[in-house]
C-alpha cells in the first residue's frame, strides 16, 4: 500500500479545499426575511398534503387526498362549500385563506417517519409550503410533528391515535383534531361495562409498536378500573400476517374478552383468525365470550367483511351522523366521489378549514399567531358537536363515538353502527395525566 | 496530484465541480415556473440525500464493486450510524463531530461483527446471511428495542429516535444551537442567491456533505488503485485460485467490509446530521435493496457510478411521488380536453402513489439492457461519436461485463 | 399439553405455505440455476386469481327500487349479478359460496400462461448472467407485479371466505382424549393442510414416475450432462418454470380465506422462503418442504408467551436466527447433497 500514504503537501491541498467549501457558504449573504417560514408572497399560498400513497394504509391515504382537494375547493370558493356553511366561525368566505387562492403539493409519507420526513422537507424547502398536514400513523405523525416544530411550520395532525401526539411528544407547532387512544378507552368502558357486565377477564393482543403500546395502556386501564381483570397481554411483531399462534393460547387462557389492540390489516388480520378459531361461538366462565376492537375505521371494517358485525370499537366520525355538518360534508364528498367519505377524510377536512380560519382571524400565515389563534378555539358545526382545541396540549376535545359492526348492513358502506355518542366531558382528562405526562410543547417556533 | 494519475485526478475534479455547483446545476429552471415546481432538484434536502446516499453507494461499492460479495444488509449500518449520532445529539449536544464519529465508530464495529459471521460463506449463502442479520437488527429496532416502557429504550420503535427538551445535551449550553451544527454553525444556515428568476440555495449542510463526499470519493479511488484493491479484485475474478496460492482472503475482504460499513456508518450519522431523526425503516432489508439498485443503477465497480446510481435514484423518487393529478392536468392543459384526459389517465398509474411501478420499470431496463448500468449507457454513447477510436480495455469497465 | 399440539398445528398449516412457495423457487434453482425473487409474487397473482373470480361473481345489472334510498338520499339501486340471472339464485349462491376453490380452475391456467411468459420473456436471458444480476431483475419484477396489483385491487386487505361447510372449528381434543373444545381447530386451515400435502405429493410423483420428471431430476444433478445428451432443455426449463409458478399461485388461491390478501404479502414470504431453501438445502425438494414445517413449527413456539417472557422478541427473530446457524453450521442444509453450493 505504498503509493496511498498521504504526503504533507496533498493533505495540505485536501484541508485547502475543505476550507473553500465550508467558507463557501458564508461569503454570500442571505437574502428575504419576512419573519417567519415561506411567507406567501404574491396572491396564492401553498399547503403540503403529506398523506401515505404506497404501503399498507395507502386507501386511507387516497381517502384523505381526496377529502384535502375537496376542501381546498370549497376554501377557493367552489362546489357547494361543504362544511363552511355549517362551521360556527364564518371568516370563510371562499376567498382562500386571508384573500390569497390556495395551491397545494402532496407527497407520500409510505407509513415510514424517515421518508415522511423526507417528503415534508422536500415540500417545505422546494415548494414553499407554509402548512404541512396529513398523516395515517402515529408514528408518521410524531416524526413529521417534530420537523415541522424545527422548521418553523405549522402541522395539521391528519389520522394519528396515539396518546403521544399530544402527549409525551406534543408540540407547540404541531395540532390534532382526531381522537385519541385515551378517549376510546374512555368512551369505550363504560358501554362495554352495561353490555358485558363487570366480571370479566381480557386477553390483550397489542401490536408491538408506539400506537399498540399506548392503546393497551388505555384500555387496559380504563376497565380494570370498573372490575375486569386483565388475564394476558401479548404484543405481536407489526409485520405479522398471520395470527394463529397468538389466537391459539387465548383459547384456553381462562379469558371472556380478547381486546384487539390492533390497526389496518393487522386489525383484519387478527379479528378474521380469531372468528376462525371459533372464539365468538365459544362460552368460558358461562359468558358469551367477546371480542373488542377499541380503535374502527370504516374501510379496515371493510376488509374484515362480515367478521366485524356485533363488535364492538370506537371512531372518530362516521358518515351516518345526522347533525347539519355531517350531512352537509357527506353530500359534498358523496356527490363528488360517488363514495360516503372515512373518518381519515373527515378529521383531515376538519384540519383544512380549522387551519384556514385561524389564520384568518389572525390575520397572518405566521405559525405563531395561527397558534395562537387555533390554542383554546371553541367551534361547533364540524360534525362533532362542541369542540375545543385545548391550548395546553393542542388536542381537540369532543364527542367520540362508540360503534358496532352492523348485523345487517344495507349497502357495502353501511359497515358501522352507531352504538353511543360518548360526551366530550367524559372523555377529558388533565393535561398533566399520566398517559401524557413527561412531554413539553416549548414555544411555538416561527423559523426565519 | 493528491497522488492519483491524471486521469482519476481529473475524475475528482469533475466530481468536485459537480458537488460545488450542484444548487445551479440542479435548479435548471426558473422560480415560479410549472416545470420548476417538478424537476428543480436543487433544494437542501434533496441535494444532501444525493451526496450523502453517493457516500454510501461509494462504500457499497467497495465492497460489491471490488470483491463482488452482495451485501443484502447494507441498511443495518447506516441504521446504526444514525442512531449513534442521535444519542449523541441527545446526550452530548448539536455538536455533530462526536455525532459522526460515534456514528463510524458503532458501525464499524456492527460490520465488523457482522462481516466476521457472514465472510465465512460465499455467493448467495453469504447475501442470506447478511439480509438475515440485518432483518435481525431491523426487528428488534423497530420493536424490541424501542418500547419507551421497557427500560432499554435504544431506538423509539416505529417513531423513531429524537431529542426531546428533556435531553442531558451536557455541553449544549456552550453552543446555544438547538440543531446539529459544526462549531456553531448550523446544518440548516442557508444562502439565497437571485440571479433573474433563479433562486438558488446554497446550504450548509449540504456543502458539508458534499465535501465529505468529494473526501470519500477520494480515498475510495486510493483504494481502487492500491495494492489493496487489487487484492480484492484478484477475489472477485477467482477466489479458489488464491486459496490454492495458500493465500488467506478473508482479512482482506473482511477489511473491505468493515470500511463499507463504516461509509455506511458516515452516511448514517450525516443524515442524522441534516435531519435529527432516526427511523427503524431505514434499516430494512428493502433498503438494503435500494442500495444495491442504486450501485447497479449507476455501474457497478466504476468509481463515478455510484454517485450518478445514487442520484439518479433519490431524483426519480422524489420528483416522481410528488406529480398528481392536477399537476398533470396543469401540465397538459395545452391539449384539447379531451385528449388531455386521456393522457393524464394513461401517465396516472405510473406517477404520484404509483411511483413505485415506474422505478421498478426502469430499474428492471437497466439491468436487462445495460447491465453496466449509467456508465454503460454513457460509454455506448460516448462510443457512437469517436467510432474510430481502438476499443482498448479501460479499467472503468462495469462489472456486469467483466464476468462474463 | 393442549397448547402445544396446538402450536404443532400452527406450526404445520405456516409450513404448508412456506413448503409449497420453497419447493418451486427450489425447483427453479435445482433446474435452472435461476435465483427467483418474484416467488412471492407468483403466490400474490395465484391470491389474486381468487379475489378475481370472485369480482366476477359479483358482476352484475343494476336496477332502481324507488322503495329505498342510499346514503345520500337518492333511490337506491338493486345490484342482480349476471350469475343469478343466468343460472338462477342456487347454483349462483353455491359458486359464490364456492369460489375459492374453484379459483383454482382459474388460477393453474393463469399461473401456467404467467410461468411461460416470465420464462421466455425474461428469465430466459439470465441464464447466464451472475446470480447478483438474476436476484436484481427478478426483484425490479416482483415490485412492478405488485404494484400492478395495487393499481387494481388497492391496498386494503380483501376478505375471502371459504366455502361455508368449513367455517367453524373441528374438535380435535376429543379424538386425543382431552376434554371438549381443548383443542378446536378451524376446518379451512386442516383442508389447507391436506391440500397442501396432496399438491407436494403430486409434485414428487411427477417427478419421480414420468419421464419428463426424470429429465428434469437428472438436470438438477447435472444440468451441463443433461444438455450434452442432446435432450431440448429449453422447452423443458420453460415446463418447470410454469409448473413452479402454479405450485405458488394455487398455494395463494387456497391461503385467501387464512390471511385476506394484500398487495404486498409476498415480500414478507418472500424472505420467509428464501430461509426455507438455505435451511433445507439448496437445490433438494424433500429439504424445502421439511424445512419449511419445521420453520413453520418454530415459529409458532416461539410465539408463545412462556417463550416470549423469557426471550423477548424472539418470535421476530426466530427465524433468521435458525438461518444463520444452519448456514454456519451445515451451509449444504437439513438434506442438501453434499458438494452442492458449499464454499
Amino acid at each position: 500500500m505504498s503509493n496511498s500514504i498521504l504526503t504533507r503537501r496533498s493533505v495540505l491541498q485536501t484541508g485547502a479545499v475543505a476550507g473553500a467549501g465550508l467558507a463557501l457558504p458564508t461569503i454570500l449573504t442571505a437574502g428575504s426575511h419576512s419573519g417567519y417560514t415561506n411567507a406567501p408572497t404574491g396572491g396564492t399560498v401553498t399547503l403540503g398534503f403529506n398523506v401515505p400513497q404506497t404501503g399498507a394504509y395507502a386507501d386511507e391515504g387516497a381517502d384523505e387526498l381526496r377529502a384535502y382537494e375537496l376542501a381546498v375547493e370549497h376554501l377557493n370558493g367552489g362546489g357547494d362549500g361543504g362544511m363552511m356553511n355549517t362551521f360556527s366561525s364564518n371568516t370563510l368566505e371562499g376567498n382562500g385563506i386571508l384573500g390569497k387562492k390556495i395551491q397545494y403539493v402532496t407527497g407520500d409519507t409510505q407509513t415510514k417517519s424517515d421518508a415522511a420526513r423526507a417528503s415534508a422537507k422536500s415540500m417545505i424547502e422546494k415548494d414553499g409550503a407554509v402548512m404541512i398536514t396529513g398523516g395515517s400513523s402515529s408514528g408518521v405523525a410524531i416524526a413529521v410533528q417534530g420537523l415541522c416544530q424545527e422548521a418553523g411550520i405549522i402541522f395539521m395532525a391528519g389520522l394519528t391515535h396515539s396518546n403521544d401526539t399530544t402527549g409525551k411528544d406534543k408540540k407547540a407547532n404541531g395540532f390534532r383534531h382526531f381522537f385519541n387512544g385515551y378517549m376510546s378507552a374512555a368512551a369505550l368502558a363504560p358501554v362495554l361495562e352495561a353490555r358485558y357486565g363487570k366480571d370479566r377477564n381480557a386477553y390483550h393482543l397489542t401490536a408491538d409498536y408506539t400506537w399498540g403500546w399506548t392503546q393497551e395502556e388505555s384500555i387496559a386501564a380504563a376497565t380494570e378500573a370498573m372490575g375486569w381483570k386483565t388475564v394476558n397481554k401479548v404484543r405481536t411483531p407489526l409485520k405479522a400476517t398471520d395470527f394463529s399462534s397468538y389466537i391459539a393460547p387465548v383459547l384456553n387462557s381462562g379469558a371472556d374478552v380478547l381486546v384487539l389492540n390492533h390497526y389496518g390489516g393487522n386489525m383484519v388480520n387478527s379479528l378474521t383468525n380469531a372468528v376462525q378459531f371459533g372464539l365468538r361461538d365459544k362460552i368460558v366462565n358461562n359468558k358469551n365470550f367477546e371480542i373488542v376492537v377499541p380503535l374502527y375505521s370504516r374501510l379496515m371494517a371493510k376488509g374484515a367483511g362480515a367478521n366485524v358485525k356485533g363488535i364492538f370499537g370506537s371512531t372518530n366520525w362516521h358518515w351516518s351522523l345526522q347533525d347539519e355538518g355531517s350531512k352537509a360534508f357527506v353530500k359534498s364528498f358523496g356527490t363528488k366521489y360517488g363514495f360516503p367519505p372515512s373518518q381519515a377524510a373527515h378529521t383531515v377536512y376538519c384540519q383544512t378549514l380549522l387551519y384556514a380560519d385561524a389564520c384568518n382571524r389572525a390575520g397572518t400565515f405566521n405559525p405563531c399567531g395561527v397558534g395562537e389563534a387555533l390554542e383554546g378555539f371553541e367551534f361547533d358545526g364540524l360534525g362533532n358537536g362542541k369542540t375545543l382545541y385545548r391550548a395546553e396540549d393542542h388536542q381537540c376535545f369532543k364527542d367520540v363515538l362508540v360503534v358496532k359492526g352492523k348485523e345487517n348492513p344495507t349497502s357495502e358502506f353501511d359497515l358501522l353502527e352507531i352504538v353511543e355518542v360518548t360526551p366530550a366531558a367524559q372523555v377529558s382528562y388533565a393535561p398533566d395525566h399520566p398517559m401524557f405526562a413527561g412531554g413539553d410543547l416549548g414555544a411555538c417556533n416561527p423559523g426565519a | 496530484m493528491l497522488g492519483l494519475e491524471k486521469k482519476d485526478f481529473t475524475l475528482l475534479l469533475i466530481v468536485a465541480a459537480m458537488v460545488v455547483f450542484a444548487p445551479f446545476i440542479l435548479n435548471p429552471f426558473p422560480e415560479g415556473s410549472s416545470l420548476a415546481q417538478m424537476f428543480n432538484a436543487g433544494y437542501p434536502d434533496l441535494m444532501q440525500r444525493f451526496a450523502i446516499f453517493g457516500i454510501l453507494v461509494i462504500g457499497f461499492n467497495i465492497l460489491f464493486g471490488l470483491t463482488g460479495y452482495l451485501s443484502f444488509g447494507h441498511a443495518a449500518f447506516l441504521g446504526a450510524g444514525s442512531y449513534a449520532a442521535v444519542w449523541m445529539f441527545k446526550l452530548v449536544g448539536y455538536d455533530i463531530i462526536p455525532a459522526i464519529l460515534l456514528a463510524i465508530l458503532v458501525s464499524g464495529l456492527f460490520s465488523l461483527l457482522v462481516g466476521y459471521v457472514s465472510l465465512r460463506r460465499s455467493g448467495i449463502y453469504f447475501s442470506i446471511l447478511t439480509l438475515a442479520l440485518a432483518q435481525m437488527m431491523f426487528n428488534m429496532a423497530y420493536s424490541v428495542l424501542g418500547n419507551p416502557s421497557s427500560g432499554y429504550n435504544l431506538t423509539n420503535g416505529e417513531t423513531g429516535l429524537q431529542v426531546y427538551n428533556s435531553d442531558p445535551q451536557i455541553f449544549l449550553s456552550a453552543t446555544g444551537q438547538n440543531f446539529p451544527n459544526l462549531l456553531g454553525f448550523s446544518m440548516r444556515s442557508e444562502t439565497h442567491l437571485l440571479i433573474g428568476n433563479w433562486d438558488f440555495t446554497l446550504n450548509a449542510g449540504y456543502y458539508l456533505s458534499g465535501l465529505l463526499l468529494l473526501i470519500s470519493f477520494y480515498i475510495s479511488i486510493r483504494i481502487f488503485r492500491s495494492p489493496f484493491g487489487l487484492m480484492l479484485r484478484a477475489v472477485k475474478s477467482n477466489q479458489q485460485r488464491l486459496h490454492y496460492t495458500g493465500l488467506n482472503t478473508r482479512p482482506y475482504t473482511l477489511a473491505a467490509f468493515v470500511i463499507s460499513g463504516m461509509y455506511a456508518g458516515l452516511a448514517g450519522g450525516l443524515l442524522a446530521c441534516m435531519d435529527p431523526l432516526a427511523g427503524a425503516e431505514r434499516m430494512h432489508w428493502t433498503a438494503s435493496g435500494e442500495i444495491v439498485i442504486m450501485s447497479i443503477l449507476g455501474g457497478v465497480g466504476t468509481l463515478i457510478g455510484p454517485i450518478l446510481g445514487a442520484g439518479f435514484n433519490e431524483y426519480f423518487k422524489n420528483i416522481l411521488s410528488k406529480i398528481n393529478d392536477s399537476v398533470l392536468h396543469e401540465w397538459m392543459a395545452f391539449l384539447p380536453d379531451g385528449f388531455e384526459n386521456v393522457m393524464v389517465t394513461l401517465i396516472h398509474p405510473f406517477v404520484g402513489k404509483g411511483w413505485h411501478l415506474t422505478l421498478g420499470l426502469l430499474f428492471m431496463a437497466v439491468i436487462i439492457f445495460l447491465p453496466g448500468g449509467l456508465v454503460e449507457g454513457g460509454q455506448r454513447i460516448g462510443k457512437l461519436f469517436r467510432r474510430t477510436k481502438a476499443d482498448k480495455p479501460s479499467d472503468e469497465t462495469p462489472a456486469g461485463k467483466e464476468t462474463e | 399439553m393442549d397448547a402445544i399440539i396446538l402450536q404443532i398445528l400452527n406450526g404445520l398449516d405456516k409450513g404448508s405455505a412456506y413448503a409449497l412457495i420453497a419447493l418451486g423457487l427450489t425447483l427453479i434453482f435445482g433446474t435452472l440455476g435461476v435465483v427467483n425473487f418474484a416467488h412471492g409474487a407468483l403466490f400474490v397473482i395465484g391470491a389474486f386469481c381468487a379475489v378475481t373470480l370472485n369480482r366476477i361473481f359479483s358482476i352484475s345489472f343494476e336496477t332502481i327500487d324507488p322503495t329505498k334510498t342510499d346514503f345520500l338520499g337518492n333511490p337506491a339501486t338493486i345490484k342482480t349479478t349476471y350469475l343469478e340471472h343466468w343460472f338462477g339464485p342456487d347454483p349462483a349462491a353455491w359458486m359464490t359460496d364456492w369460489s375459492v376453490p374453484l379459483a383454482i380452475l382459474l388460477a393453474v391456467p393463469v399461473m401456467l400462461l404467467v410461468g411461460v411468459i416470465m420464462e421466455r420473456g425474461l428469465i430466459k436471458h439470465f441464464y447466464k448472467r451472475p446470480h447478483a444480476d438474476q436476484i436484481l431483475v427478478t426483484f425490479g419484477l416482483a415490485i412492478v407485479l405488485q404494484e400492478v396489483i395495487k393499481f387494481f385491487y388497492g391496498a386494503n386487505p380483501i376478505q375471502m371466505a371459504p366455502p361455508e361447510v368449513f367455517i367453524g372449528t373441528m374438535d380435535l381434543g376429543v379424538w386425543l382424549g382431552f376434554e371438549a373444545n381443548a383443542i378446536a381447530y378451524p376446518y379451512w386451515r386442516l383442508v389447507y393442510f391436506l391440500f397442501s400435502a396432496v399438491v407436494i405429493g403430486a409434485v414428487f410423483a411427477f417427478l419421480q414416475f414420468t419421464t419428463f420428471g426424470m429429465v428434469v431430476r437428472a438436470g438438477m444433478a447435472d444440468r451441463e450432462t443433461v444438455g450434452l445428451l442432446g435432450i431440448d432443455i429449453d422447452k423443458r426449463f420453460t415446463i418447470t418454470f410454469a409448473i413452479a409458478a402454479t405450485v405458488a399461485g394455487i398455494a395463494g388461491v387456497m391461503y385467501t380465506p387464512i390471511t385476506p390478501p394484500t398487495y404486498d404479502i409476498g415480500v414478507e414470504l418472500l424472505v420467509l422462503s428464501f430461509v426455507v431453501v438455505v435451511v433445507g438445502g439448496m437445490g433438494s425438494l424433500p429439504g424445502a418442504v421439511l424445512a419449511g414445517f419445521l420453520l413453520g413449527i418454530v415459529e409458532s413456539f416461539a410465539s408463545m408467551n412462556e417463550v416470549k417472557n423469557i426471550l423477548p422478541g424472539i418470535d421476530q427473530i426466530i427465524v433468521y436466527l435458525m438461518a444463520i446457524v444452519v448456514i454456519l453450521v451445515r451451509p449444504r442444509g437439513l438434506m442438501g447433497r453434499k458438494g452442492v453450493m458449499e464454499d
